[in-house]
């Protein structure tokens, strides 16, 4: 009794100070929050914030260079040509989160252009959505093949997607044969990225989706704050919708622009963005949300610490490196469909090395345990940028690479820098 | 034996766990020559021994990650057979090991449900997982740890082994094995670990702690048990042992003090 009480009373300060630094987990005014976020960013934590700051200097300095840099036609057009990368991208950061890397994914999107390309053709007849789906199904599969050897063979990672990158170049230009460029002859794959929707329709499918996030946000965090769980205040979660639907109708905006060239009338948004969206929403999903998103993470995190808590590793691991086939699988689709044709030029190593580049320009850590597919799609608007900037401006290519090869450094290296930076504050 | 378990039952001291004869090879190494221990519940047992005495093999053998070349363990009264990791934690055995096998990257809530999430239809159910981790840090007097949401990467060495520990008596474990929890701890954070050491004793825990720092043995122990070259050379209640018995026992095997000199120190019980 005399002894409980008195470990009572020497527990006393420490709960003091708990008392204390409880009243200060959630912040109550938007100065409190902004003062957080700052501090999150000083031990490291920096999210998003150098890449949209990378963003914005880029296009202050290509503005400057030649103002129709900005012009809704070429920003439009820019998020087109990033497509390919954001979706490629967004299945690489499955692969980066565990900690593993895949080399072979442009050629595996190859492949899945040149399987949606033949079976559309007059001699296979397949309509647009089995074409579609029996690519996606190839480029799963192989995805699965890759990440088989990689878990029960423990191969490298590294070496096997390498041999997949020559691989299935070669696979690829089998498939394609002797003439080497074949055109798509069907308008529903080519609408993929060539199709606009209607000016109505651009601002309808963003009043739903602002709509969608609306409700579910203030609902669960309604919920949260309900039972006195850790939630963000009422005015930060509406400060958040406002932000998301100033973004959208900016983006609507912008896409409703005529951006038709002479007589020739273009407008609406292309169809391509709400595709990259809805891979974006569904891939967030399934990482935030589900428990094999979860193991992703603490795989990356501490593979050792995933095992012990009984997750299945191998296939976990094999999963992810199948849903990042998959998903370039759909970017190779989009390729392919912005060229209404694949031909053997179709440059996937190339490709591969850019994706890569994009997750991580966006803040996904090479070494696992940290990434978003939101981290793909913000790189590659950034690697797009300097592409289109630069072409914009007539630089040649030798230089483009140079300055993307500068840009995918100084990314690197904020991230590491500031990271570290964290550490050294503990 | 049947007759010395109900003896024991009908007494009511029948320990928690209790491991007879048990011993262990690797290759030509004896890492454990019949080993007896007992673990009674709500008692804190401190496993004490010099590096190479079979402690970790003791526990890896306990928690199914070796089994045992010969030998009996009884868990509250009954013989069980571990063959492996799931069937001690289907007993209600939890090793935290020194590592901690944390996810540095995942927050204190998804680390203390990690393979074991809370889901409802198909997703993860935050909400209930969350207000579960509070409870059980709540339960335990962890308070240290500011917010449940915070990356474990943030957080002290003291307040890591918190969340490790709480992780392993969240699911409703009986017996708890802590590998040298406080070992690279400073003052004020080994503090904190070893009060929830005693508070999880006092909620009718078995726990077992391991631990080369014989302060925080006789500090936080009720009973001590001293194993030296793989055999268990003495054991029983805190008071009956000191400093000196203890690294005598560990060092020599006996202890000058024994008029008998016998290396079964103490087996005051049964």
């Amino acid at each position: 009794m005399s002894a409980q009480d008195e470990r009572k009373l020497e527990r006393e300060p420490a709960e003091a100070e708990a008392a204390m630094s409880a009243e200060f987990e959630q912040p109550r005014t938007f100065g409190e929050y902004v003062q957080r976020w700052w501090t999150q960013i000083r031990s490291g934590n920096s999210g998003v914030l150098p890449v949209v700051l990378g963003v914005i200097l880029i296009g202050i300095i290509f503005q400057t260079q030649n103002t129709k840099f900005l012009s809704a036609g070429n920003v439009i057009n820019l998020l087109v040509q990033g497509a390919v990368y954001m979706l490629i991208g967004m299945g690489e950061v499955f692969v980066l989160l565990l900690g593993e890397i895949d080399l072979s994914l442009g050629f595996v999107g190859g492949i899945g252009a040149v399987v949606v390309t033949e079976l559309v053709q007059p001699g296979w007849g397949w309509p647009w959505y089995a074409a579609i789906f029996a690519a996606l199904v190839v480029t799963a599969a192989i995805g699965a093949l890759q990440g088989t050897l990689v878990t029960r063979l423990r191969l490298p990672s590294f070496v096997v997607t390498l041999a997949g990158l020559l691989g299935w170049q070669g696979v690829m230009i089998l498939l394609l044969g002797e003439g080497g460029t074949i055109p798509i002859r069907n308008d529903v794959v080519n609408g993929i990225s060539n199709g606009t929707l209607s000016r109505g329709g651009s601002w309808l499918l963003m009043a739903l989706v602002v709509l969608v996030f609306a409700v579910v946000q203030i609902i669960q965090d309604g919920r949260r704050r309900a039972s006195g769980l850790s939630a963000p205040r009422r005015f930060m979660t509406y400060l958040q919708i406002l932000v998301v639907a100033i973004a959208g109708v900016g983006l609507v905006l912008i896409s409703n622009v005529d951006r038709g060239v002479g007589r020739f009338q273009l407008s609406g948004m292309p169809i391509v963005l709400p595709v990259v969206f809805g891979v974006l929403v569904l891939w967030s999903f399934i990482l935030g949300r589900t428990r094999f998103g979860r193991y992703i993470y603490a795989i990356g995190g501490s593979a050792e610490a995933a095992r012990r808590a009984g997750v299945n590793l191998a296939v976990i691991r094999t999963a992810a490196f199948t849903l990042g086939a998959l998903s370039a699988g759909i970017g190779g689709i989009v390729y392919a469909s912005r060229l209404r044709s694949i031909s053997t030029s179709f440059d996937g190593g190339t490709i591969v090395l850019y994706v890569v580049a994009t997750a991580v320009i966006g803040g996904t850590s090479l070494f696992g345990g940290r990434g978003h597919p939101l981290h793909a799609v913000l790189g590659g608007i950034v690697i797009a940028a300097i592409v289109n900037g630069m072409s914009l401006l007539g630089v040649s290519a030798a230089v483009q690479y140079i300055a993307t090869a500068i840009v995918l450094l100084a990314s690197i290296m904020v991230d590491v820098v500031v990271r570290r930076r964290g550490q050294t504050a503990h | 034996m049947t007759t010395s378990t109900a003896r024991s039952r009908s007494s009511g001291t029948e320990p928690l766990l209790r491991v007879r004869g048990v011993k262990k090879s690797f290759g030509r190494v004896d890492a454990l020559v019949g080993v007896d221990l007992d673990v009674p519940a709500a008692q804190v047992t401190a496993l004490v021994g010099d590096n190479g005495a079979g402690k970790s093999v003791l526990v890896k053998t306990i928690a199914g990650i070796h089994e045992a070349d010969a030998g009996e363990i009884y868990f509250e009264g009954e013989r069980v057979h571990i063959h492996g990791p799931r069937d001690s934690a289907r007993l209600g055995i939890e090793v935290v090991y020194q590592d901690l096998a944390l996810c540095d990257n995942l927050d204190v809530v998804q680390n203390m449900f990690l393979g074991r999430e809370a889901v409802s239809h198909g997703l993860l159910d935050e909400d209930a997982m969350e207000r579960a981790a509070r409870e059980t840090l709540e339960s335990l007097r962890v308070r240290t740890v500011r917010s449940v949401r915070l990356n474990v990467e943030n957080l002290s060495g003291g307040q890591r082994q918190s969340v490790a520990v709480a992780k392993a008596v969240m699911w409703n474990s009986k017996l708890v094995i802590l590998d040298e929890p406080t070992a690279a701890l400073g003052v004020a954070q080994t503090r904190q670990v070893l009060d929830l050491v005693r508070e999880l004793a006092d909620r009718g825990l078995g726990v077992v702690m391991i631990s080369h720092n014989l302060n925080d043995v006789f500090e936080v122990a009720d009973r001590v048990a001293v194993l030296r070259l793989g055999q268990m050379v003495g054991q029983g209640p805190a008071s009956e042992f000191d400093s000196q018995r203890v690294v005598e026992l560990m060092t020599t095997g006996r202890y000058s003090g024994d008029r008998n000199g016998s290396s079964s120190a103490v087996r005051e019980e049964g």
